[in-house]
This record gives C-alpha cells, sequence and structure tokens, in this order.
C-alpha cells in the first residue's frame, strides 16, 4: 500500500455505504516469495500424497488409516500449525497467509475437509479460548498431527439452532470433574481424533459450555462411519458419550461462553471455507478446460464452441469474484489485527476481535465461495459430456464433494439470514450508519434522475457508477423493509435472502473491480485485459441478480406508490450499459483454454 | 563434509516452449520455474547426508537475479547457504568453467549435480567439470553412500548395473533413485530467508558453444487409419506419400 496516501481503514460491513480505494484492497499477485513457497509446498504435498490415492482416501472404511496418516505426513510439512503461534510449534503466520494454505488445500478433495477440521474447529477453539494451561497441554501436539481434533457440536435434534442441544454435563460431588452425557453427530475427523472439542449444557443452564475432552478420559464411543453423498474420504461419525469423566480443568473458557466460542470460531470457518473452495474451483477449472481442449467433435476440440467458452469463462469470471473478495476480507482482518495489537489489545482476544468485525463479510464469503464452486463443479461435469457421469473421471468426485459446503459451518440459508442480521445489529450500535445514506436514497428517489452527463472516462468509471447505484439499490429496499418489518424482519426470511443476495452480489463485484484497477496501476490495461473482462462480466452479473433478487423483496412487502416508486428507483439503480458478453466470454475462455488452467 | 549442489533453473516440465526473436530466444513470457529435477534428486540425497553424519550443503547456480526463488527453494529444502554466479548460463562450458573456478580452492569433499538439465540437456557439465577440476566424474549416480573418504554408488550400464568405489573428493551426476524429492518444509522455508545467498561476480571465460537457432518439432500430422487388408494400399502409402520406403 502506498504510504504517502492516507491509510484507509476498512470497518466491517461498511463497503455497502463507502467507496474503497483500490490501493487499500490486496490482491492474491501481491503474495511474497515466501507465501508462494508456502503454497507449492501444499501443491506438491496434493500431487505427491493425495491425488494418486483419491480411491483409497475415499474408502474410509477399508482404509480407516490412510487419512491420519496423511494428517500426519502433512504434519511433519508444517502444514497444521500455520496459524498455530511459534510458542506452542506453529508457524504464527498471518490470516492471510492461513487463507492461502486453505485455498491451495481446497483442492485436496476429502482431505481439505480432514485438515481444516483440525486445523480450524479443532484446533482453534483452544488457542483463542484456551488456559495457559491448556494451549501448552494441547496446542504442540495439534500444531504437529501427534493429537488430531474434531469438533462436536451438531446434535440430532440441534443443527442450525446449535442452542438446543441436549449434551448434559453434570460437576461431580467433589467438583473436580464434569460427567458429560449426550450424543453428537456429523462428527468430521471423529473416526480417529485425539481430542473433541464438545458443546454441552452444565446442570440446566440456558447456553452452552465448551469442554476439551481426550479421547482416554474413557466413556466415547461413536457409531460407524456415515454414509454421505460426498467427501466420503472425510471420516464422519456420531459420537456419544456416556458417563465421560472430564477434569474440570479442561471446560473451555467460562461457564456459558459456549455459544459465542462456537460463532466466533464459525466466523473464521466460514471464510476459510470460502479459501477452500476458491482452491476446488480452480482444480476443476484446470481439468475441464483441458479436456475441453482435449475431446473432439464434429472434427474440432470441444473447446471451439461457443456453448462451452461461456461455461469456462463463467467459471474463471465467478471465481476470480470469490477470489478477489476472499483476500480483501482476509487483508482486511490482518490488517484489523495489527491496528488492535497496535493498540494494546491482547494478541488472542485481537485475533478474535478482527475476525468478528468482518464477520458479515465472512459469511458473505461463504455463501459466494461455496454457491462459485457448485456452479463450477456442475458446468465442469457438463463440460465433460457423458464423462462427466463417469465415476473414472475427475468431475465426479469434484461434483459430489462440492456441495456440502453449501451446508456446514451454517447453512447459506443461515449465512443469507446472519448477513442481514449482523448488518442491521452493527447499525443499531452505531458501528455503521446505515440511515445517512439511505436517506439519502430516499432523497434521490424523488429527485430528478441522474442522466449520467459527467465525462468521467477513466477506466471503470462506469462500473464506479453501476457499483454505487447497486448500493443504493441494496440501501433502498433494505431501509424500507426495516421500516416495514421492524423487528419481525426476522421472520421475513424470503425477504432477508433477496437482501443478502444484493450484498453479497455488491460486495463480491466490488472486489474483482478493485483488484482490477489496482493490477492496472501496476501492469496496465493491456496486461490486464482478462482481468478487466472478468470484473465487467461479473458486474453484468451482480447487476442481474440485484434486479431480480430486489423485484421480488419489493413485491412481497410493498404496495401502491411505494411499491411503483421503489420498482422506479430499482430500475434506475441496476442499469447498465449493454456490452457484448459473449465476447467478452469467448475472450475469457480462449486464455483459460490456452493455459489449460485459471492462471491469469 | 562440505558439499556443493550445482542447480539449474527450468522451465517447469508442463509449460509450453516457444521462442521469440526469429527463433533465437527462448520466450520465458509467463512460464513457471523450477530446480531442475535432477538437480533436485542430487539436493535431496546431499541433505539426507549433511543429516546423517553433519556438515554443509552450499548450492550453487550459474544465472542472474531471477533464479533466486529458484535457489531460495533449494535453501528451504534444507541447503545451508547458496552462491549465485551473476552470469546468463550461456553454454554447457561456461557453466562448467564457472563452477570449477569457484571450486577449485573453496575445499568441497563432493560436488553433486543432475545428470543433465531439462531444458538443453547437454548432460555435460559434471564432467567438464571434473576435467577442469583434475577430478573423477561419475554420472549417473542412482545410489550414494559416503563412508569416511570413501563413496559407494551405483549406476546403470547397459545391461546391467555396476557398483563402484573411489575416494572423495568427486563430481557426482545424480538421477532417481538416489533419494526421493523433498518438499520444502514450512519450517525450511520459514529459515530460507535469513540463509545466506552470496552473488558472486563471474570469472573470465567464454562459451565453446554458440546457439544459432532453435526449432519447434513439425506439429504432430494427421492419422490415416488404413484397414488391416489392405496391405496394398499401407504400402502405397508409404512409398508415394509418407516417402518412407
Amino acid at each position: 500500500m502506498s504510504t504517502t496516501e492516507k491509510k484507509f481503514t476498512a470497518k466491517g460491513g461498511a463497503f455497502l455505504i463507502e467507496e474503497t480505494p483500490a490501493q487499500a484492497v490486496f490482491t492474491p499477485e501481491e503474495w511474497t516469495e515466501e507465501q508462494k513457497m508456502i503454497a507449492q509446498t501444499c501443491k506438491d504435498f496434493l500431487e505427491q500424497e493425495v491425488y494418486p490415492k483419491l480411491d483409497e482416501i475415499d474408502d474410509v472404511k477399508g482404509n480407516p488409516e490412510l487419512m491420519p496418516q496423511l494428517l500426519d505426513k502433512s504434519g511433519e510439512l508444517g502444514l497444521l500449525g500455520t496459524s498455530v503461534p511459534e510458542e506452542y510449534e506453529g508457524f504464527g503466520m498471518n490470516f492471510n497467509t492461513s487463507m492461502l494454505v486453505a485455498e491451495v488445500i481446497g483442492a485436496g478433495y476429502s482431505f481439505a475437509v480432514a485438515l481444516s477440521a483440525h486445523t480450524g474447529i479443532g484446533t482453534l477453539p483452544i488457542l483463542y479460548y484456551g488456559t495457559e494451561d491448556q494451549k501448552k497441554k494441547y496446542l504442540p501436539k495439534l500444531a504437529t498431527g501427534e493429537w488430531k481434533a474434531s469438533y462436536c457440536l451438531t446434535e440430532p435434534d440441534s443443527g442450525s439452532d446449535a442452542n438446543a442441544a441436549k449434551t448434559k454435563a453434570v460437576l461431580t460431588e467433589d467438583k473436580k470433574h464434569y460427567i458429560i452425557n449426550g450424543q453428537k453427530m456429523w462428527i468430521t475427523n471423529g473416526g480417529f481424533a485425539d481430542i473433541f472439542i464438545v458443546f454441552a449444557k452444565i446442570d440446566d443452564d440456558k447456553n452452552l459450555s465448551a469442554f476439551i475432552i481426550e479421547k482416554d478420559f474413557g466413556g466415547v464411543t461413536m457409531n460407524e462411519e456415515e454414509k454421505k453423498m460426498g467427501i466420503k474420504g472425510s471420516s464422519t461419525r456420531q459420537v456419544f458419550f456416556n458417563d465421560c469423566k472430564v477434569p474440570v480443568e479442561n471446560l473451555l473458557s467460562e461457564r456459558e461462553n459456549g455459544f459465542k466460542i462456537a460463532v466466533n470460531i464459525l466466523n473464521i470457518g466460514r471464510i476459510k471455507l470460502a479459501a477452500s473452495t476458491i482452491g476446488a474451483s480452480k482444480g476443476i477449472i484446470a481439468n475441464a478446460s483441458q479436456y475441453a481442449n482435449e475431446r473432439k467433435q464434429f472434427g474440432t476440440s470441444i473447446g471451439s464452441f461457443g456453448a462451452i467458452k461461456h461455461k469456462l469463462a463463467e467459471m474463471a469470471a465467478r471465481t476470480y469474484a470469490s477470489e478477489s473478495a476472499a483476500y480483501r476480507a482476509g487483508q482486511n482482518i490482518d490488517d484489523a489485527y495489527e491496528d488492535m495489537v497496535a493498540g494494546g489489545m491482547d494478541k488472542t482476544e485481537a485475533k478474535l476481535k478482527s475476525v468478528e468485525e468482518f464477520a458479515i463479510e465472512c459469511a458473505i464469503m461463504k455463501v459466494h465461495g461455496s454457491e462459485t464452486l457448485d456452479y463450477v463443479a456442475d458446468e465442469g461435469v457438463q463440460t465433460y459430456g457423458g464423462m462427466g457421469f463417469s465415476a473414472d473421471a475427475p468431475m465426479d468426485r469434484s461434483y459430489r464433494d462440492a456441495r456440502i459446503n453449501r451446508i456446514f459451518e451454517g447453512t447459506n440459508e443461515i449465512n443469507r439470514m446472519l448477513t442481514i442480521d449482523m448488518l442491521l445489529k452493527r447499525a443499531m450500535k452505531g458501528k455503521l450508519d446505515l440511515m445517512t445514506p439511505a436517506m439519502n436514497v430516499q432523497k434521490e428517489l424523488t429527485s430528478i434522475p441522474d442522466f449520467g452527463s459527467d465525462e468521467d472516462d477513466s477506466l471503470f468509471a462506469k462500473e464506479k457508477k453501476v457499483l454505487s447505484n447497486l448500493k443504493k439499490a441494496g440501501l433502498m429496499i433494505s431501509g424500507a423493509a426495516v421500516q416495514k418489518f421492524m423487528q419481525k424482519l426476522s421472520h421475513e426470511q424470503e425477504i432477508l435472502m433477496n437482501l443478502a443476495d444484493m450484498l453479497i452480489e455488491v460486495y463480491a463485484a466490488e472486489s474483482a473491480l478493485l483488484r482490477t484497477e489496482k493490477l492496472v496501476g501496476i501492469k496496465g490495461e493491456q496486461a490486464c485485459e482478462q482481468q478487466i473482462n472478468m470484473s465487467r462480466l461479473y458486474l453484468h452479473r451482480a447487476v442481474e441478480i440485484a434486479n431480480k433478487a430486489g423485484k421480488e423483496a419489493i413485491f412481497a412487502f410493498a404496495e401502491g406508490d411505494e411499491q411503483r416508486m421503489m420498482l422506479l428507483g430499482l430500475k434506475r439503480f441496476t442499469k447498465i450499459d449493454p456490452m457484448n458478453l459473449k465476447d467478452v466470454r469467448r475472450s475469457i475462455a480462449d486464455h483459460v483454454l490456452e493455459k489449460q488452467a485459471y492462471e491469469f | 563434509m562440505k558439499i556443493l549442489v550445482c542447480i539449474t533453473h527450468v522451465p517447469d516440465t508442463t509449460a509450453k516452449i516457444s521462442f521469440t526473436d526469429d527463433n533465437t530466444k527462448f520466450n520465458s513470457d509467463g512460464v513457471q520455474y523450477i530446480i531442475g529435477p535432477y538437480d533436485d534428486y542430487a539436493l535431496a540425497r546431499a541433505v539426507e547426508l549433511k543429516e546423517a553424519s553433519g556438515g554443509t550443503v552450499t548450492v550453487l547456480n550459474v544465472g542472474t537475479s531471477e533464479t533466486e526463488p529458484t535457489i531460495r527453494k533449494a535453501l528451504a529444502i534444507g541447503a545451508d547457504d547458496a552462491i549465485r554466479i551473476d552470469a546468463e548460463p550461456t553454454d554447457s562450458y561456461f557453466v562448467a568453467e564457472q563452477i570449477a573456478n569457484h571450486a577449485k580452492d573453496a575445499g568441497y569433499d563432493l560436488i553433486m549435480m543432475g545428470r543433465e538439465s531439462i531444458d538443453f540437456n547437454g548432460g555435460m557439465v559434471h564432467g567438464m567439470v571434473g576435467e577442469l577440476l583434475g577430478l573423477p566424474a561419475i554420472s549417473p549416480v542412482m545410489k550414494l553412500d559416503i563412508e569416511g573418504q570413501t563413496a559407494k554408488l551405483a549406476r546403470e550400464i547397459e545391461g546391467g548395473k555396476e557398483y563402484l568405489e573411489l575416494d572423495l573428493p568427486f563430481i557426482a551426476g545424480c538421477q532417481e533413485p538416489i533419494a526421493e524429492w523433498k518438499i520444502p518444509n514450512m519450517r525450511g522455508i520459514m529459515s530460507a530467508r535469513s540463509k545466506k545467498l552470496e552473488v558472486l561476480a563471474p570469472s573470465d571465460a567464454s562459451e565453446a558453444v554458440k546457439l544459432q537457432q532453435y526449432e519447434l518439432p513439425p506439429a504432430k500430422g494427421d492419422v490415416k487409419m488404413i484397414d488391416a487388408d489392405n496391405v496394398g494400399e499401407l504400402v502405397k502409402l508409404l512409398k508415394n506419400e509418407a516417402k518412407v520406403i
């Protein structure tokens, strides 16, 4: 970042109401030599250890030892300790570097799930909420992979509604132990975990508490491996705690603080999941473009057909938007952390607070990344045609493994609702002034429309105007919805989904544009032809989605004059100059086909 | 034991090869570079030898500053320090001269490298360095153990294998299965930046061979399928069209 400019400090959710200078965003083109080497190590590991064994890995019943062995090997390389501070035998890397690791490993199918469950939801609760003794005891073993971790939140009757969990903890008479009883399900790494982070209610508490349970405490049993649609190599078990005796010192954080731990750890998990979907998407693009070059029909490679080019270009552009947004948010988290530590905050607390600050962006990225991957996987199968349906070709696994990402770490529906909920809460707490810009939009609605007389012909001037209008559309409709429903807005889930869609698209499209603008500043327009194409293509998509979501929301709650006024406003705020998107897509696709990879 | 490992900086094996300047220059645009795969085996074995019985491993590359990421990777894999001789590696003789000039008074017990690079595949540098230093040079070394001042090695020869024994120092041109490639670990990567990478000016040396022009192999032509019963047609085509008989 240029030091001569006034430092721009990003705030969570503020992208909706302010303009971010391109110089302030981090772009993946800025990775250091060291970070690139780390990424290469992850890639080499997948190529050497994971890809040759994909079928064996997926046969989790036949080879139950294989996944823990792979985790051991990745532990030897240090891949399990990226986020763990050096004093606990980790490497204390910053947040964006851990995102990069998640991205590259994300192309590793079930192995990616095992690794991220261990390093994320398995390790982080102890790192962020553990006492010094707990950290000293567990973190070095987790960072090296000597012990494997899992996270037990979900129960048969409590999934998205985590606080409804029934698992109980009762203090023994001598007050030295908790006796834990209950049943947890969908426990990733359950089959081989040594450590379980378990959420349970102490006595008749209203809220959850969290415990670190070692398998050797006794009373831990489990069902067979679950039969799943995808990520078949990831060990997924039901875990039962029957009079499991847990020393009181293994209570994690304070009593009844479990829900907060779960939420904060999930914030991190969500954006890391987005990083991982980017890696998976890139892997599919590489395979699909290679296949499109090789497969001949009607005497020519199918990659020469417009219908296939359309797919490849969309796959690339959506991945580009996701990637731009994920690392933009990742850097925001790193910067906020540095600022908080510089301001005297404890490092552990700063880690949590910095992610919490950008919880909206984390939820947005979870949805965007997983839905991009699902699209990419689906079109990957389609590009392969009949071979896409064959279990001997790579798309079968990619397609099945992609699907879970829209479900775990909070379903996309929960995350969409959270996005709006958190945004409104931040506004109510005075952290985000949504009111003034929303009022301004109201004023603008009743004034003469701006016909775009300004002559700014700099790169992206028009696109920025479009983006600024999209934000207005979002503010107009959410403002009206809040006025209409007040506290009851949370019951209008359909409208919340629409509003979230608008917000998600604004963030993704803006991030792609900002990244490209910054790159053009460094490399010039000519060298960034495809990035410019992808940003513009994506912006058109964002406008389409915002327009559709906006209409649906308006139809759902506004009537008469108000409806007419808002529909006019929406039309005005989702205006975009026509562009030959067919040609844009062909150009992007030709590049992808030439590189046979997502490589720009 | 003091080991020198010479590494090349070569296009990734999947790189698309093209040329510029009227086919006289390799087009490096968008090309990813790696440590020469055979050199990578040599480096892996050198690191194993050091880990087993102590000593140091120095990596050397003759190249411009563009090769430094490749050198850093070698440091991350486990070399202790590095030397870059700041020159465009024009031909095998030039490179061999640079290596020999540096190594002649540096007291290495063993000089290892790949049996050949994978860009120009000359496979000559180890022999030339041996000649220039007056030391034995052996290639391809596929197994290498050191006992005191003696090296025991194996190489494949036409129709079989031979086992050799010789005194240090000598030059080894290596290939698999001398060791398995090492993936740099996090600790290695993080320590690589603080390891010494010395840049030396090239010594006076001239190239022995000048490159005139490159040419890509002709594109694969269409395949004609001829019915197995139609031998006459096949012979006719081989004679008149392919002109091979």
